[in-house]
């Protein structure tokens, strides 16, 4: 059992949980992720580690409730526990110095991207960060984003918040501007987000890393459900990444593999949210 | 005491034939399909048996039971003594005697199948075993020796892993096994079926190691959580038996489509996640009429029995040899034949066809017909120009094999590994680094689960060798 410390809504559907896994905190590195299953009978979901407490014995992990698990994860209060926390997961983000890079975010990914960027700006490079997200009310972790990055750039689809549109805008700006153009881009985030930075910096040749988050089960190699076309390669998230050179990333498949389960998840979740009263709505799960 | 039988009463006693759930039932649910031997049936199979001298079975078995003794105690009447034989020889009987290949193993030495059929040896194994679950207290107490003052750390609760930890314990180690999953077992509870293998038994076994006090912790994944080097430091020796790696691909066009399983994910979602066979289960399945599944071993068939369970009307196997040459056991292809399941036989995937969004419609095939026999002594399937031909499926299970586990061996550089990835070990099951040992799965690429059990037995002699030649370190 692993306890949680703290469990804060910081955004709609999105929660920051620091829970109680000494063994992970000590060993976990940047771009490494836990696999956790909250009670008997719930699926296992892969989880980024956002940041660890060695000290304390605690990692950081930020859920969007997407579906029913995530959804009975984040309805677990502080106090409470995740039966299962199997972890550090994947290789860790191959952190060297650069020179300028720009990290992007959007979505939830946005808490994929905050060890990186830390850990990018502590190898010495000169980070830019670009973050989006659908509204203001969506836009997550952007003081401490602005603490460690040389410049954070913000933009929301209503335009509630930073530039209005998509994060795309500003980077194709900082792309063609000589004096910004970075020596590498990190994405995280939505596919189409990330398939659309990787066709951005493919023409210019800038080196591009984006950290896939797709399908799986055991996380060790084992199953092959998280399985992703690397150019002409068949490649397993759990163990050859998470992070892959993004010119080389399969989105479309990958997209596609995506949403095997898409009927059955809507379903769920609707079950989940009716079971713990977040709507009213008659609901039948067939 | 039952009456004493005749030479030649004993030689016209018929094999045994082993009470199942009707077909037609057991299609529709998880149940285990053998129900066991009646005492009588036992008893009276035990009889069977001509107690050979030179005990041909034994060497059959890679755990080397003493199988003419513990029949002769059943055929004696004494089921207590038959266990205790039996126990002490494989702690893990009841797994044995129900997914042993015995027909390649014990029984195939047996003098009795020269005329005719074997001793039915697993089914005997399961009975005594199953009797000895339920009636612990009518055994010698199963205890664990004085403490040595040794620690073992055992990497993986699979069949080589609790074999080891059985052993260890009983020679008065301290053992701690390391599970990566939320559950224990290995490919018992992942891998194979409820209705091979309930998964109760896997509990049994499990809970009886905890009584002997070994200490199990779930979710702790060596390699990653814990590296070798970390457990080099806290325990004195170490056995590494974390189990087979990733799925080998088809490499066939349309392996990444929705609906293509590679066989591993398939089962853990039904076996271990319950997905399609408990309500409770939050992980989905997705469920399909027509199911193909590739390959022909145990695992091909696990895969196609399950999908029958889930609802398949049409649940194949398509394996690119013959019925003469298909790994599976014996009883396997006897019970998916019961079961409705087809055999496309001499049959080699080519290409898996999709739907417009994306999902598998068909396998396009290519019928084969044999060769010379290749690497492996087996005839080599060759291809039959212009018989291609496309078999409707709504899912395709690849069930071709695994390869190497990389998630330990990555960050144990000194650990030396043989070409196909896998763990090199010398005759005492020792690795390249002295007091790290290591059997099963990650030794010997995909294997059965009585290989790996007689790697974690030996390995239990040799670790206990190993700690006497060495002090505390």
């Amino acid at each position: 059992m692993f306890k949680i410390i703290s469990n804060d809504n910081i955004s709609e559907n999105l929660h920051k949980m620091v829970v109680l896994a000494p063994r992970i905190a000590r060993s976990r590195k940047p771009g490494q992720f836990v696999i956790v299953r909250l009670t008997e009978g719930e699926e296992r979901i892969p989880l980024t580690i956002s940041d660890a407490d060695p000290e304390a014995g605690t990692i950081t992990l930020f859920v969007q409730a997407a579906g029913a698990s995530t959804r009975n994860i984040v309805s677990t209060e502080a106090g409470g526990s995740i039966r299962d926390v199997a972890g550090p997961l994947g290789n860790p983000s191959r952190i060297i110095f650069w020179g300028r890079v720009i990290c992007v975010g959007g979505g939830v990914g946005t808490a994929v991207l905050l060890p990186l960027a830390r850990a990018l700006r502590e190898a010495g490079n000169d980070v830019t960060t670009i973050i989006g997200a659908r509204s203001s009310r969506h836009i997550i972790l952007s003081d401490e984003l602005k603490r460690i990055s040389n410049a954070l750039i913000v933009t929301t689809e209503d335009g509630s918040l930073g530039t209005k549109g998509f994060v795309t805008t500003p980077l194709a700006n900082l792309l063609a501007d000589p004096e910004h153009v970075p020596q590498a881009v990190f994405a995280v985030g939505p596919v189409p987000m990330m398939k659309a930075i990787a066709e951005m910096t493919r023409i210019k040749a800038i080196e591009t890393i984006a950290s896939l988050n797709p399908i799986m089960i055991d996380g060790t190699g084992m199953c092959g459900g998280c399985r992703v076309m690397i150019g002409e390669e068949i490649r397993f998230a759990c163990v050859d990444g998470p992070e892959f050179n993004a010119h080389l990333v399969d989105f479309d498949g990958l997209s596609d593999r995506m949403s095997s389960y898409r009927a059955e998840e809507t379903l769920n979740f609707k079950a989940a949210e009716c079971k713990i009263g977040l709507t009213t709505k008659p609901c039948v799960k067939s | 005491m039952r009456k004493i039988i005749t030479p030649q009463e004993r030689m016209a006693i018929k094999r045994v034939v082993m009470p199942q759930l009707a077909a037609e039932v057991r299609t529709r649910n998880f149940e285990e399909v053998n129900c066991g031997l009646s005492s009588n049936q036992a008893f009276t199979e035990a009889n069977r048996c001509l107690q050979c001298k030179n005990r041909p079975c034994v060497p059959g078995c890679p755990v080397g039971v003493s199988i003419p003794e513990f029949i002769c105690a059943l055929a004696s009447d004494d089921v207590p003594r038959s266990a205790q034989i039996l126990q002490q020889d494989n702690p893990l009987a009841s797994v044995c005697g129900r997914v042993c290949p015995q027909e390649t193993q014990c029984e195939r030495l047996c003098a009795r199948g020269k005329k005719g059929e074997s001793v039915a040896i697993g089914y005997l194994e399961r009975y005594v075993a199953d009797w000895a679950m339920c009636h612990q207290e009518k055994l010698l107490p199963d205890q664990a020796s004085g403490t040595t003052g040794k620690s073992v750390v055992v990497v993986g609760s699979g069949p080589a892993g609790l074999t080891a930890a059985g052993g260890l314990v009983r020679l008065g180690h301290t053992v701690t096994i390391f599970e990566a999953l939320h559950d224990t077992g290995g490919v018992l509870r992942y891998g194979i079926p409820e209705f091979r293998l309930p998964k109760k038994i896997i509990d049994h076994e499990v809970a009886l190691l905890v009584s002997l006090g070994v200490t199990i912790e779930c979710n702790v994944i060596i390699g990653k959580t814990l590296t070798i080097a970390e457990l080099r430091n806290q325990f004195d020796a170490i056995f590494i038996a974390n189990g087979a790696g990733l799925p080998v691909m088809l490499k066939i066009p349309g392996e990444n489509l929705k609906g293509v399983y590679a066989a591993n994910e398939f089962l853990t979602r039904v076996n271990l996640m319950e997905a399609g066979r408990s309500n409770n289960s939050s992980t989905p399945i997705i469920k399909r009429r027509e199911v193909a599944v590739i390959g022909g071993g145990n695992t091909a068939i696990d895969c196609v029995r399950t999908a029958r369970r889930l609802g398949a009307e049409h649940a194949m196997i398509v394996y690119r040899r013959s019925e003469a040459e298909i790994p599976a056991r014996t009883e396997e292809i006897r019970h998916a034949m019961e079961e409705g399941v087809e055999f496309v036989m001499l049959t080699a995937p080519i290409e898996i066809l999709a739907t417009k969004d994306g999902w598998v419609s068909a396998l396009r095939c290519r019928k084969m017909e044999l060769g010379s026999p290749d690497d492996s002594g087996r005839r080599r399937p060759q291809a039959v120009n212009g018989s291609d031909f496309e078999q409707p499926a709504g899912i395709v299970i690849n069930a071709i094999g695994t390869g190497a586990n990389p998630l330990l061996t990555a960050t144990a550089p000194d650990i030396t590994l043989n070409d196909q990835g896998n763990i090199r070990v010398n005759s005492n099951g020792e690795t390249s680094i002295s007091g790290v040992f290591a059997g099963g799965d990650i030794v010997r690429g995909g294997a059965t689960v009585i290989l790996a059990m007689g790697d974690g037995k030996r390995a239990a002699v040799t670790i206990d060798e190993y700690l006497g030649q060495h002090p505390h370190t």
